[in-house]
């Protein structure tokens, strides 16, 4: 089975869907794999690279399109600049494309494909499910998306992020706010806190608390209670009485905050506007906002997709290529995350498209021409409570239980100890109650003394009691001074032989494990 | 020898033998620590033998020299992976001197006593052969376990509570017939009666628990052969005798202590036996289901993990003894260590099969100590990892004992590996471990699976780092 990766013609477009490294990967699963000339380039993989990993290198775009039973690319296809030809038009009849493909958005592209009795596979449809993860495209691009915003907004921003103390005066470090908490905005929160910034972070899913302060951040809370989590883990729009109280945070922050990152998207609607002309007004001359949310509109009001513009003295970043511009770490997770996919279809020897499988039938948009976008409804998962929530109290109740038990049973204890030490005062002979002084104290010691062993040292000192315990042999020497033939003194010799086997053997083999313990 | 002087000496043995235990404290004063107990029993055994109770010379040398170079050859024999072994054999000999000592001692009328001090001598021979025989058939069921002499699963007889209450209750009652006697001399008859089923029962308790409990019991043991010891010093009214026995006695509590601690167990519990064959003890209901899906790794591919890491850290359990992989293990540790990675090892306090056997194990490859670190030291560095490789070891690493409230696990400490950025699990296949519980680990996003035998796979990714 052939594989074929062409150069992606949309403009600015560095990626690559397969890394050499990637190429080796499914080489191995039984691949061949067809390279157009200077595919990698933008991302700084070589045709040379390529040769090295085991690919073919095809000099034209019109023959690679035509050489591969299955096309890996990043882009939707589109309009061939060069060849002045939709890219959806040079597929061979009945071959498969895999890549991003926005299938809402893109009917006319569907349909081209359909035309050419293609089958498409659209990773950016593939479902959110945790067997998924390997495959999620979306998620290691957002998560490249979310770095590159921070790196981007540093340029654009002119002063430390982090705070310093310096000889020629104090800097106070930057403080950022970043909005929406999904993968995007943690791997932004988690670049940003590694530069030194105080971060701030703001979701309408309160799951996601725990995440954000991981990442070093502080989690913003509205004193609305309402939790945002939609299906997918996704956001889902909110009551206006919450989106007003969280407006009025955005506002108070803007005035605060030196940079803004926004990642806030609801899946198939325009980016919600959370970031108005009047707060951009009120920011600090030299802030920066990032818009992550550029390509569905922008979550700011003054954004303008794919530009850069300064308004009130703020620059608003839209830039929607954000994951090109980190071309080689994008290029090679796409490609992994297409390999992943590509394993899970069966590799080269076994490669079916099963649509009772969750992961194919959400991703799979056209077969042989046929239109089965989009996919059945599947029933909601219902997912089981929390159960850290509802054990907790349990837990803790039982604790509370314990302990009171125990403080009864301890107090019990020592009543009866007590009473029976009377007892034994009242009847015992003293040379008993001397042996008992000496055993009581000998553990009282022992205890002591033996909390203070290192575990590491456990075993020696297991042996080396069990040696220590072997001093029974003077109840045996005890014994033997009677006739030899005697009961007595027959079992007092088996004593003192048993007890110095310990002796030697415990002695012995701990000086043997000790001798190996070195630094 | 007079009677004070030699009374003296066992001070200064009793005092050597604490010093002996308190040099354990820290590996550099540990080698110190042996020979003053070497010293101190030396002491002991010569003041004894030129005392004024011994005067023949026949048996008594004859005897030490025999036991002395079976001891010495075992010391010399034994494989650091049976360590257990040799411990638990070493109670047995214990065990039964014990009873052997209180039966001479029984036996021997050539002290009259009388009245209350007859009634408290025969009880502390009573409660001394008890305890040895218990002490002796306990330690050698623990030895064929650990040996695989005898199968490591629990033997769990109906109404086993019940039989090991009767039998108690009616070894009292034969303790009872001993000390009320209205003979002029103590009737055997209970004595051996008692020690009959105290064997059986010594049988028994140990027959009912599994092996991952062997920690447990074989730190037992060595408390009960302490107390045997104790025992046999008030009958014989010997002081150093009784400390030597207390010593021992507490520091197998100890232990018997922080390995139930360390499994979120009571002391009872593991004493009675049975665990994870309980029918409950399999978790209910869809959601104990681990979700996702198992990855598993080729050994090259987890040699590149290593190469790539900065910091790792190595998670060893029993898989890793029995496979004796501990030296390709150090090798790849050499090698990583070398190249300025970070490597360490994590213990969990009941990896092994006997409290420190890792420690030990990893000493004998030539591991330096001072990067093997306790559970305590290293929980908290796994998030700092970049990978965790987890060799052999399956419940001291289960997510399921911090989450699951239904999991039979659940409260037990453990290493929190999932937390590295991958983890690496060594394993032959998927099977549960000791506990019987299915491990929520083996589904996590950032966990590979290395399956093979322990050894092989190190070999290999040894072979892949270099």
């Amino acid at each position: 089975m052939k594989l074929a990766v062409p150069k992606e013609c949309r403009p600015g477009e560095r990626r690559v869907a397969a890394t050499p490294e990637n190429v080796a990967r499914l080489i191995k699963m039984g691949f061949t794999v067809a390279v157009e000339h200077d595919a990698g380039a933008a991302a700084s993989f070589g045709d040379e690279d390529y040769v090295a990993a085991g690919a073919e290198i095809v000099p034209d775009a019109r023959a690679i399109w035509q050489t591969g039973d299955i096309l890996l690319k990043v882009q939707p296809p589109s309009m061939h600049p060069a060849l002045n030809v939709h890219e959806a038009d040079l597929i061979r009849e009945g071959g498969t494309l895999i890549s991003f493909l926005y299938p809402g958005k893109n009917k006319d592209i569907v349909d081209k494909l359909a035309a050419r009795k293609a089958t498409a596979i659209a990773v950016d449809q593939i479902p959110r499910i945790t067997r998924a993860q390997k495959m999620d495209a979306l998620s290691s691009m957002a998560n490249i998306a979310g770095y590159r915003s921070v790196v981007e907004a540093a340029s654009f921003y002119g002063r430390f992020f982090t705070g310093q103390m310096t000889a020629a005066g104090k800097v106070p470090p930057a403080k950022i706010l970043v909005i929406g908490a999904g993968v995007a905005g943690l791997a932004a929160i988690g670049a940003a806190r590694g530069m030194g910034a105080i971060v701030r972070a703001f979701d309408t899913r309160p799951t996601v608390k725990e995440q954000v302060k991981s990442m070093g951040a502080e989690f913003i809370e509205l004193n609305v209670a309402e939790d945002g989590e939609g299906a997918g883990g996704y956001a889902k729009e909110m009551s206006p009485a919450f989106i007003k109280a969280e407006m009025e945070m955005f506002a108070a922050q803007a005035m605060d905050v030196d940079i803004i990152i926004t990642t806030a998207l609801i899946p198939n609607r325009p980016a919600p506007i959370l970031i108005t002309e009047e707060m951009v007004k009120s920011m600090k001359n030299g802030s920066v906002i990032v818009d992550l949310a550029a390509e569905n509109g922008g979550n700011c009001a003054l954004t303008e997709p794919g530009q850069v513009v300064e308004r009130h003295g703020v620059h608003i970043l839209g830039y929607t290529d954000l994951p090109s511009r980190l071309a080689p770490t994008a290029s090679l997770l796409f490609g992994n995350n297409l390999t992943h996919l590509l394993a899970d279809l069966g590799g080269a020897s076994h490669f079916h498209l099963d649509l009772a499988d969750e992961v194919v039938r959400g991703a799979l948009v056209l077969r042989n021409g046929e239109l089965l976008w989009p996919p059945p409804a599947r029933p909601p998962v219902v997912l089981p409570p929390d159960p850290k929530v509802t054990a907790k109290p349990v837990a803790v109740a039982h604790e509370a239980k314990a302990e009171k038990k125990s403080g009864l049973a301890g107090s019990i204890m020592a009543i009866v100890g007590a009473a029976a030490l009377v007892g034994l005062g009242l009847v015992a002979p003293p040379a008993f109650l001397s042996h008992l002084t000496v055993f009581a104290l000998a553990c009282i010691v022992g205890w002591q003394v033996v909390w203070n062993v290192t575990p590491a040292l456990h075993t020696p000192l297991m042996s080396v009691t069990n040696a220590i315990s072997g001093i029974i042999v003077i109840g045996g020497m005890l014994q033997v001074s009677g006739p030899p033939t005697s009961t007595i003194t027959i079992l007092g010799a088996a004593a003192i032989l048993l007890a110095t086997i310990n002796i030697a053997g415990g002695f012995l083999v701990t000086q043997r494990m000790l001798k190996m313990f070195r630094r | 020898m007079p009677e004070t002087l030699v009374t003296i000496a066992y001070l200064a043995a009793g005092l050597l033998f604490i010093f002996s235990l308190a040099g354990l404290s820290a590996q550099e004063s540990a080698r110190r620590g042996n020979l003053f107990g070497m010293a101190g029993m030396v002491m002991a055994v010569l003041v004894t033998a030129f005392g004024p109770r011994v005067d023949s010379y026949t048996i008594l040398p004859a005897a030490l020299v025999v036991g002395g170079a079976i001891g010495a050859l075992l010391a010399a024999r034994v494989e650091m992976t049976s360590m257990p072994q040799l411990v638990a054999a070493l109670h047995s000999f214990v065990g039964l001197a014990a009873v052997l000592v209180g039966m001479a001692t029984a036996m021997d009328h050539s002290t009259a006593l009388y009245g209350i001090e007859a009634r408290i001598h025969l009880t502390e021979i009573f409660v001394g052969v008890f305890v040895g025989a218990i002490t002796f058939t306990g330690s050698v069921v623990a030895y064929g376990k650990l040996q695989g002499l005898i199968g490591s699963k629990p033997l769990l007889l109906p109404g086993r509570h019940v039989l090991n209450l009767i039998a108690v209750l009616g070894c009292a009652y034969l303790g009872y017939l001993f000390v009320t006697h209205s003979e002029y001399f103590a009737p055997m008859w209970p004595l051996y009666a008692c020690t009959a089923i105290a064997f059986l029962i010594g049988i028994h308790l140990v027959m009912a628990i599994g092996g991952a409990d062997m920690p447990v019991v074989v730190s037992m043991l060595n408390s009960y052969s302490g107390w045997a010891a104790a025992a046999a010093g008030f009958m014989l009214e010997n002081d150093l005798l009784i400390i030597t026995g207390a010593l021992v006695g507490s520091s197998g509590a100890i232990l018997s202590y922080i390995m139930c601690h360390a499994m979120n167990r009571s002391f009872v519990s593991v004493i009675l036996g049975g665990f994870g064959a309980e029918e409950g003890a399999k978790p209910g209901g869809a959601s104990a289901q681990p979700a996702g899906e198992v990855k598993s790794v080729t050994a090259e591919e987890t040699a590149d993990l290593l190469r790539d890491a900065k910091s790792v850290i190595i998670v060893p359990g029993y898989g890793m003894a029995v496979a004796q992989a501990q030296y390709p293990l150090y090798e790849a540790t050499k090698l990583l260590r070398d190249k300025g990675a970070n490597v360490r090892f994590a213990i969990h306090p009941v990896a092994g099969r006997l409290p420190g056997h890792m420690n030990v194990l990893l000493a004998e490859a030539k591991v330096p100590y001072d990067i093997v670190l306790e559970m305590e030291e290293i929980n908290a560095d796994f998030d700092k990892t970049d990978v965790v490789i987890v060799i052999g070891a399956n419940d001291i690493v289960n997510p399921g004992a911090l989450d699951d409230p239904s999991s039979p696990i659940y409260g037990m400490p453990i290493l929190q590996v999932w937390k590295a950025k991958i983890c690496v699990v060594m394993k032959r296949g998927m099977a549960s471990g000791y506990a019987g519980v299915d491990n929520p680990l083996f589904y996590k996003e950032n966990t590979r699976m290395l399956f093979g035998d322990a050894k092989k796979m190190i070999d290999a990714v040894l072979t892949a780092l270099k």
